[in-house]
């Protein structure tokens, strides 16, 4: 390994990097990009109440009464349909699924002691539905409660884990840094190391005293650098533009030296075991693709169906975005720990295979 | 510095003796032998296929060979390349490189790699590259990208050049560029191994020229030595009648060819046939035109050993 020649190599790649313009666009704008939409359209979201149609066919003070309690959680928005019209075409006809319908004798039943239902609306497979059945339900048990003259014994004080509460940015910011770890390298090592060996750009270096472990080296310090710059400008947007809450500790630094270790090693395995630029392409897509979307970097992991979490754990970017979570959102270090182990496991297998497989010259 | 008295023996630069080389059950290399002396240019000229990048690229230590044997510099290029690569530049065939370096940059960073103190601006000059020093490769025409490979190879100012087709694909003005740039080379006394398939590449160009086809080596020597090994001979040619060609036939006591229209061919063995051939033009006082005699060029000769006219192997390539 010499230095002068890593130097050499280096200076050459992040030149040419950054005055093709493309690789620079997707790692370091990209994913800002992607921080400005997924955090413009989750962050509002949980204080934007959710709009739901609802019909009085009793029109009393009771019902008004209900409906009034209903606004008072602030969770809903009620959007009052006309008794002439019927209901459920009309929830059709506006492309809505949720809705609550408070039927005539509403009140004389509730005066009466009779049983009575309020239909609730909804699509059991939707989150906002199953909100708005829960927020129902309390209601209506409130109503009970006072109809039989009692009062609330045990109520609920809402608590997050950590001292101020988290929020879907402050997952989003590890998440799209992980995706930034993995794309960058992933799609630029698979891309050049099929084309540089059709275009015999191999074996014009391997004429000169470079070794390819020299070759390979600089690539991942150049991944590295991009990594940390692109960590950066993410913290940074995440940080003053949802004000995410992130802990800079320098325990993120080993997920941001082993995450391109690993994945300029790997995307260089891929490129080298293709025949063409073109297939290489399509295996690196098949390889990159699943990771991109199941390791959390869009949504935490532990949102996601038990047998997906499964699979998301045999994905090292899994590792990358568990371990930047930890560290950043988390301070759980034990845990990083482990994550980092993992990777620094599976990094040195994935470098060790590419060194072997990637060849200068054939016989 | 090169040895224009033949006389004297001068170390061999490569020697290869019996070299073979298989893809499968296609024998590209099929049990050639040569020697380049140091400080000539030698050339293999041969159809695509003929196995010239093969064979260049086992001298390289890019490729293993079969079987036989090959000397470059006195190492074994395979077992020894990382050494030998010091001492060697090298065009491939087709050569490309990275899109964003310019030139100057290009010749930087191999002098980097190889960790020498190169005169980068000379390298430039002597390639004809000033001019566009600054301009990214990948917006290069093809002769320029050429000529930055030529510069690459001159980096770690070599002694023996492998030189792949360096014009193939490049117009007649960039061809000639290049040429020029290989002259330069020669007359610095550097050894050359140069692949064409151009014919008039490798006559403008080489001291020795190997011809190639299929695997194998059909004929070498200087080009002076090829035509008179293999030529026909020198012929007369003239334009006449059907009846001319006859009378001459009768009368010049020469072998005389006719092509069926108004073409006349005698084969002349001594000088003073020539004299009688137009003696007998002259009494058979038929018409006649265009006189003129002919000896075989190279092409003639590369024509008739492969087997195949040169432009239909050029519009193949
Ligand atoms: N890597 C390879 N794999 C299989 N066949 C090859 C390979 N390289 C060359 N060939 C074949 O070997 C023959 C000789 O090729 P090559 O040495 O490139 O000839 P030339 O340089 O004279 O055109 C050709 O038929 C070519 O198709
Ligand atoms: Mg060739």
């Amino acid at each position: 390994m010499n230095a002068r020649r890593v130097v050499a190599d280096f200076g050459v790649f992040s030149r040419g990097y950054i005055r093709s313009r493309i690789g620079a666009f997707f790692a370091l704008v990209f994913p800002v990009i992607l921080i400005l939409i997924f955090g413009a359209i989750f962050s509002g979201g949980s204080s934007e109440p959710v709009s739901v149609y609802f019909q009085n066919q009793d029109g009393s003070q009771v019902s008004n009464g209900f409906v009034s309690a209903l606004n008072g959680t602030n969770t809903i928005r009620l959007r009052a349909v006309d008794t002439s019209q019927n209901f459920t075409s009309y929830l059709l006809s506006h492309s809505a699924s949720d809705g609550i319908v408070i039927p005539s004798g509403f009140s004389s039943a509730f005066i009466s002691g009779k049983a009575v239902n309020v239909t609730v609306y909804g699509n059991p497979a939707s989150t906002t539905s199953a909100i708005v059945s829960g927020i129902t339900r309390g209601v209506v048990n409130e109503f009970n409660l006072k109809r039989a003259g009692g009062s609330s014994v045990i109520g609920v004080e809402p608590q997050n884990v950590k001292s101020q509460s988290l929020k879907y940015i402050d997952f989003l910011v590890p998440g799209l840094v992980g995706f930034s770890v993995l794309t960058s390298p992933m799609f630029a090592l698979v891309n050049i190391s099929s084309q540089y060996k059709r275009d015999k750009i191999f074996k014009q270096l391997s004429l000169t005293p470079l070794t390819k472990s020299e070759w390979l080296v600089s690539k991942i310090f150049f991944y590295i650098v991009l990594t940390i710059i692109s960590f950066l400008l993410m913290t940074l947007v995440g940080v003053f533009a949802f004000g995410a809450h992130i802990s800079l500790t320098p325990w993120i630094i080993p997920f941001l030296v082993v995450g391109p270790l690993l994945f300029v090693s790997l995307g260089m395995l891929v490129g080298t075991g293709s025949k063409s630029v073109e297939s290489s392409a399509v295996v690196g897509n098949l390889v990159t693709f699943p990771m991109m979307f199941l390791s959390g970097t869009f949504f935490p992991v532990s949102t996601m169906p038990a047998y997906l979490q499964s699979f998301a754990h045999v994905l090292p970017l899994f590792y990358v975005i568990d371990g930047l979570n930890n560290v950043m959102t988390f301070g759980n270090y034990g845990a990083a720990l482990t994550d980092l182990g993992v990777l620094l496991v599976l990094s040195a297998i994935i470098f060790g295979l590419a060194v072997r497989f990637f060849k200068w010259r054939e016989d | 510095m090169r040895e224009s008295d033949g006389s004297r023996l001068t170390e061999a630069a490569i020697e290869v003796s019996s070299l073979k080389k298989a893809y499968g059950a296609l024998q590209a290399v099929d049990g050639i032998s040569f020697a380049v002396r140091e400080g000539e240019v030698f050339s293999l000229l041969g159809p695509n296929g003929a196995g010239k990048t093969t064979t260049i690229e086992i001298l390289e230590g890019l490729r293993k060979q079969d079987a036989g044997t090959a000397r470059v510099l006195g190492t074994d290029p395979w077992a020894d390349g990382y050494a030998l690569h010091k001492k060697i530049g090298v065009i491939p065939q087709g050569f490309k490189f990275f899109e964003y370096p310019t030139p100057r940059e290009a010749v930087k960073y191999y002098a980097a790699l190889f960790g020498v103190k190169a005169d980068v601006e000379g390298i430039l000059a002597k390639v004809l590259l000033q001019d566009s020093a600054e301009v990214y490769f990948t917006r290069l025409s093809g002769g320029q990208k050429q000529k930055v490979g030529l510069a690459l190879s001159l980096v770690n100012d070599p002694q023996l050049l492998f030189l792949d087709e360096p014009t193939t694909g490049l117009d007649p003005q960039a061809r000639r560029a290049v040429w020029e740039v290989i002259r330069g080379l020669k007359r610095e006394g550097r050894t050359v191994l140069l692949t064409t398939h151009y014919l008039e590449e490798a006559e403008e160009l080489a001291d020795r020229v190997a011809i190639m086809n299929k695997g194998r080596i059909i004929t070498s020597g200087t080009p002076a030595e090829i035509i008179t090994n293999h030529s026909s001979g020198e012929r007369l040619l003239v334009h006449g009648s059907e009846r001319l060609a006859k009378y001459l036939e009768k009368n010049a006591s020469l072998p005389v060819e006719f092509d069926g229209r108004d073409l006349i061919s005698l084969s002349l063995h001594r000088k003073e046939d020539v004299m009688a051939a137009v003696a007998a033009i002259q009494e058979s006082g038929l018409e006649w035109d265009d006189l003129r005699t002919k000896r075989d060029s190279l092409e003639d000769i590369f024509v008739r050993l492969v087997g195949e006219p040169m432009e239909e192997l050029e519009a193949k390539a």
